[in-house]
């Protein structure tokens, strides 16, 4: 694979090349913490920053976006019809997403592009935004993406990965995407021995990552066993939560929503607007029946989901990137890799876990 | 790339009111593209999410059969704000339908098979399909024995009655219609609970059987021990979930049951596949 050495003094020329042929997204400070924004003409990503406070979630898939367009005008020919708003998919570039953010993406692909329907607001983004990720040399202490499928050098779903080295980055193109836009950018001088700094200074990084999770008997756990930990696992749990919802709203691989129409006058939309299944309406029947009508019922929901249904129905690990903000943003100090590490040493026979933190 | 969250349009032909009460009524639909009719091709026990511009979407059962053409048909019980508006609508009146969604009964596993249909109250929609379906002069002679339980608290509260009536009639087809109670002296069916009527008139349960289990949680509580008590297995004792849905096509996130979304892997299920979920539905 091709690794280019982009002088950081070099950057913003390169980034500037782009804005014509591009919409660019990057990491901003905004008061205490950055966040993913546009990019205005000339504005450039803080490429120091450590990560956002929320995911990246948003970028392909708004918290609230019009799926459909109406109008409730009887005269209209179209009276009732829905149709979809036409939307500028200008090709988008984010640069300096974190690699557990951008293997999000991965994760949350099994969910909206499968074989029999595809979610085509969410893929139309996705196929038309290129990843130029960021690789992290600083990882927080609720970091823990080497545990969970995601890592601080993961090329898995970037189309580049920028390597901080000093004056410079190390830029590793990882797909045809990549390459593209760095010719657009005009980053072409090829580094030299980089593979192997880059494979030093990810072994680097990955050794700093203290705090891990141990995932290995998730799958040959019995489903129905986990779920009935009640004791052991979801009482104690479920204990502190106020069902805020803030760990969803955080997290870059949940991807729950909501449908509501909303009018004003004669113009209606249908909108979508992430969900949480921390909130009791999320189940709530129209008969007033509440399937997960307790607090506990929705603690296990959220981990049983990440951490035990999604293992099983696709195969691909749990769904989680170790990102650590759900851990940092609690108001009550829950904390999955506590949780993840007790439903993995879960003993149905004595009821018990033999990891407890 | 096709967007499966877009509705068909569609015209409200028909609206029958079901039940003495007036709180369920059947809306037979026209598909305003005849193309659109063809896309629609579903089979007996799938659903569909009605839409109304500015309200939202529901899902609801197909209460027409396959082989009826020409049009779509649904029965609808008034209690949220979707189906209150619906309530109030008029025939000509234009509106959305979206799917079929969900997985059917399975319909090839109950070829040669004998089939009891076990329904209560106005959770009989799917299984009104599944009997036009079956009763179909191309298919009948797919099916052994075929029963029908079917009970109601009270006659004016059954659904589809002419139709009953009319299956009543029939020697390919066995009716034990019920109903809690009744004034009526004429009443010729009947009287008792589902589970009760289940317990006399269901045939004993062998390799050869099957039961599609459809109704409110309570009938559905007592009838299982009189299945197991007549020997059906778990895995022949089929049922319908309902649970809150937005999106119908396995996306939202709102329906899991387990791993399982009832829209999409569901809505129909064995009891043995029910027996390893977690019971929140």
């Amino acid at each position: 694979m091709k690794v280019i050495q982009i002088d950081k003094s070099e950057l913003d020329a390169g980034l500037e090349k782009l804005e014509s042929e591009f919409r660019l997204i990057g990491p901003v400070k905004e008061k205490d913490y950055h966040l993913f924004t546009t990019l205005t003409p000339g504005q450039k990503p803080d490429l120091e920053y450590i990560n956002t406070r929320l995911s990246a979630r948003s970028i392909l898939y708004p918290q609230s976006e019009v799926m459909f367009e109406f109008s409730l005008d009887k005269n209209d020919e179209n009276y009732a019809v829905l149709k979809e708003p036409q939307k500028d998919r200008q090709p988008t570039a984010v640069i300096g997403i974190r690699p557990c953010d951008a293997d999000a993406y991965e994760v949350v692909r099994r969910n909206f592009d499968t074989p029999e329907y595809k979610d085509p607001y969410w893929l139309k983004n996705y196929e038309s935004t290129t990843l130029v990720g960021l690789a992290c040399s600083k990882p927080c202490p609720t970091c823990f993406c080497t545990s969970a499928v995601s890592g601080p050098f993961s090329e898995k779903n970037v189309d580049i990965l920028l390597v901080d080295n000093g004056d410079h980055y190390l830029a590793r193109l990882v797909t045809e995407k990549g390459e593209k836009l760095a010719e657009s950018a005009g980053w072409n001088r090829p580094a030299e021995n980089a593979d192997e700094t880059i494979e030093k200074m990810k072994l680097d990084a990955e050794s700093k990552i203290k705090s891990e999770v141990a995932t290995d008997n998730l799958a040959s756990q019995a489903l129905i066993d986990l779920y009935e930990a009640e004791a052991a696992i979801w009482e104690p749990e479920a204990f502190a939560c106020i069902n805020c919802g803030t760990c969803t709203h955080a997290c870059p691989t949940c991807w729950c929503f909501d449908v509501q129409d909303e009018t004003y006058g004669k113009a209606g939309f249908r909108m979508r607007n992430w969900d949480s299944c921390m909130y009791p309406l999320f189940t709530v029947h129209a008969s007033g029946h509440n399937p997960r009508g307790t607090k506990i019922a929705r603690i296990r929901q959220r981990f049983m989901h990440k951490l035990k249904y999604y293992v099983d129905k696709y195969e691909k690990g749990i769904q989680c990137t170790g990102c650590g903000r759900c851990v940092r943003l609690c108001p009550v100090n829950i904390d999955i890799r506590r949780i993840c590490n007790k439903m993995n040493s879960y003993d149905p026979e004595t009821c018990s876990c033999a990891v407890t933190s | 790339m096709h967007n499966p969250y877009l509705p068909y349009p569609v015209r409200i032909d028909d609206i029958t009111v079901e039940t003495e009460d007036k709180s369920l009524k059947t809306f037979t639909f026209v598909f305003l593209h005849p193309e659109d009719e063809e896309k629609f091709a579903y089979r007996a026990g799938q659903f569909a999410e009605l839409s109304i511009a500015g309200l939202g979407e529901i899902p609801i059962g197909i209460a027409s059969s396959p082989t009826e053409k020409g049009f779509v048909k649904f029965t609808v019980f008034k209690t949220g704000k979707v189906t209150s508006y619906l309530h109030a609508m008029k025939e000509g009146d234009v509106m959305g339908v979206r799917g079929p969604m969900g997985n059917s009964y399975p319909w090839e596993l109950l070829e040669g098979k004998n089939v009891v249909i076990i329904g209560g109250g106005f959770a009989f929609t799917t299984l009104r399909s599944s009997i036009v379906h079956m009763l179909h002069p191309d298919n009948r002679s797919k099916f052994k024995d075929i029963h029908v339980i079917y009970g109601a608290r009270s006659p004016g509260m059954l659904l589809y009655k002419e139709e009953l009536m009319a299956w009543a009639d029939r020697d390919d087809i066995h009716m034990h219609i019920t109903v809690d109670g009744t004034d009526d002296p004429d009443w010729k069916y009947h009287k008792g609970f589902v589970p009760a009527i289940t317990e006399q008139e269901a045939p004993p349960g062998n390799a050869d059987t099957y039961a599609i289990v459809c109704g409110p949680p309570v009938m559905i509580k007592f009838t299982q021990p009189v299945l197991d008590k007549l020997g059906y297995g778990h895995d022949q004792i089929i049922m319908s979930l309902e649970n809150r849905m937005k999106c119908g096509i396995g996306i939202c996130g709102h329906c899991n049951i387990g791993k399982e979304l009832v829209c999409k892997d569901g809505p129909v299920f064995t009891l043995e596949q029910l027996n390893k979920t977690p019971k929140e539905y």
